[in-house]
């Protein structure tokens, strides 16, 4: 339980940790636009040397790496089987009623699976390298066009960082009540489904309560101190861009064009 | 039952950027019948100890999935840790941790944040449930919370019945005890019991676990950061610091290391610095520093002084 997991934001100094959030962001956003974009081996060969690479800069081990993949493994297994079995193609090795499996059909499927597999590990590189703070400030400086059509974008962006603080803070609260009781013989760790619900039971009801009295202290703090909303607040951290970000921003758009390139004159058959 | 740690280490989050060594080789030995006080500065590892205490924090070779490593080159050898408590010994994966649990009672930081039952008597009557190996009468269970609840100066008929959410804070406080007591624990551990108390809070909070030293729990032990607290209750303390136990001695001797307390970030008691600043003005006062005793002193030293002038 002491285990902050969530936004798993792993410190350490790194290149990929001093970028600016919005470029890491946008970053993201172009890497998921080149997966789609690639068309070919080529094309994903050349995004997983980009991660590994990103990988290799932000000083995260691999086996955290690896951690994240495996959150996601039955999905990926479980498209990678479906697409297998019923994508129709013209190298036919098995056939049976609607299943077939053909040639094309594993490469498609293969391909798929790789998608995922980078798809997943970028987003989560992003949430290892940025703390949850920083990243609800992304959100907003890019959310700012947002504000011109009275969307709340500040208020959006102030219960994103709250919900996202107040995580490690009730698992903490959830492992203190859970020692609490077990202090008092409460078993966790029988089996059967109502015995394990009616388990929750003495931990729920005091997280809940004390869920709601800390977001009652935070409103009351919060007023204390005048706070009023978006208008007119300055920033204690400014976001500025570096000649970093401008290094992240050229091999985001070298990617691009890259996989562009590749999908225009090397048109490998696969 | 006697509390015996040998060589306790203990790591947070080992093997990641969040690792934190909480325990550095402690050991420290506490006698049945003790009013025992552990006392540090935040982050010393107190609490980390006494959650040793009950199993809810566990040595590595108590767990089921322990293997015993073979020894590598370069690795440093560590003496053997030993931590029992009465016949319990916590380094045993065979050891029965619910009924250590049953004989540990543990009290933790703001207990009334527990309460969870509907009624009063249901939530005391929690841990009784718990731990009963038979299925108890519900006469057996009334009398049981009844007696709880007495004992920590609450009225049964008036109290059973209520929503623990609608009392006072003192009075969920003494109901949150008075469910983790019901059992009848012969050691009761207590972590900051005085937190968030006024002054008056805080002297019933400290009569009341005298009454329980004497009528229900053999030994009790409480960790705070408070050396008032400690000096005026306890029959021994044990001083941690960073991780390791610097001191173990009765509180009037404590607080003779008054400089090396004041390096670890903790304060004397308000009478030991009265009684430095009378020395300085030429007054010795000798007390063991509880608040009786100094004033005794005080009174006596000046008595003398007074006929003395005469």
């Amino acid at each position: 339980m002491k285990d902050v997991s969530f936004g798993q934001f792993y410190p350490v100094d790194s290149f990929v940790h001093r970028l600016d959030p919005r470029l890491k962001i946008l970053f993201l956003i172009a890497y998921i636009v080149a997966i789609f974009l690639a068309s070919n081996f080529y094309g994903l060969a050349a995004c997983a040397a980009v991660l590994v690479l990103i990988v290799i800069f932000a000083r995260i081990p691999f086996g955290k790496v690896l951690r994240a993949i495996r959150g996601v493994t039955f999905l990926v297994l479980f498209t990678a089987v479906l697409n297998v079995l019923f994508y129709s193609g013209e190298t036919v090795y098995w056939e049976w009623g609607i299943f077939c499996i053909s040639f094309e059909g594993i490469i498609f499927s293969l391909f798929l699976a790789l998608r995922l597999v980078l798809l997943v590990v970028c987003s989560s590189m992003l949430t290892y390298t940025t703390t949850p703070v920083s990243l609800t400030d992304g959100v907003e400086s890019l959310l700012t066009p947002l504000k011109w059509i009275r969307i709340p974008v500040h208020e959006i962006a102030l219960i994103m960082s709250i919900a996202l603080r107040f995580i490690p803070i009730l698992m903490d609260e959830t492992s203190r009540i859970k020692n609490a009781q077990m202090a008092r013989g409460a078993d966790f760790e029988s089996r059967g489904l109502g015995k394990k619900i009616k388990a929750t039971i003495p931990i729920l009801v005091p997280l809940l309560l004390s869920a709601f009295r800390r977001a009652d202290e935070l409103g009351d703090a919060m007023d204390a101190r005048c706070y009023t909303g978006g208008k007119h607040r300055t920033k204690y951290k400014k976001l500025r861009f570096t000649w970093r970000d401008a290094v992240a921003f050229l091999l985001g758009a070298a990617l691009i064009a890259g996989v562009v390139v590749m999908k225009i004159y090397l048109p490998a058959p696969y | 039952m006697r509390i015996v740690a040998e060589h306790l280490f203990y790591t947070y989050n080992p093997r990641s950027p969040f690792e934190t060594a909480a325990l550095k080789d402690v050991s420290l030995t506490i006698e049945e019948g003790e009013f025992f006080g552990i006392i540090g500065h935040t982050g010393s590892g107190k609490s980390t100890f006494v959650q040793h205490l009950n199993g809810l924090l566990r040595l590595p070779s108590s767990l089921k999935k322990y293997r015993p490593k073979k020894p590598r080159k370069g690795d440093v050898s560590r003496p053997k840790t030993v931590l029992t408590v009465g016949e319990f010994d916590l380094a045993d994966k065979k050891t029965d941790f619910r009924a250590l649990r049953r004989n540990v009672g543990m009290v933790f930081q703001y207990p009334e944040y527990q309460l969870f039952a509907e009624t009063v008597a249901e939530d005391v009557a929690f841990g009784l449930k718990n731990f009963s190996e038979e299925k108890l009468s519900p006469e057996q269970i009334a009398a049981a919370v009844k007696a709880a609840l007495e004992v920590v100066g609450l009225d049964y008929e008036e109290m059973k019945d209520k929503s623990p959410f609608e009392l006072s804070g003192g009075q969920k406080r003494r109901v949150a005890i008075a469910g983790v007591i019901v059992t009848r624990p012969e050691v009761l551990v207590l972590d900051e019991p005085a937190a968030g108390l006024d002054p008056l809070g805080k002297r019933e909070v400290m009569e009341l676990l005298h009454k329980l030293h004497r009528e229900w729990c053999k030994t009790v032990v409480i960790v705070s950061h408070d050396m008032d607290e400690i000096s005026e209750n306890c029959t021994r303390a044990a001083v941690f610091a960073d991780g390791r136990v610097r001191y173990v001695l009765p509180p009037r001797e404590l607080f003779r290391h008054a400089a090396e307390l004041g390096e670890m970030g903790l304060d004397v008691p308000l009478t030991a610095k009265l009684c430095a600043q009378l020395e300085e003005a030429g007054v010795h006062v000798d007390c063991d520093y509880t608040t009786e005793d100094f004033c005794r002193a005080v009174l006596a030293a000046w008595r003398e002084k007074k006929e003395g002038a005469r």
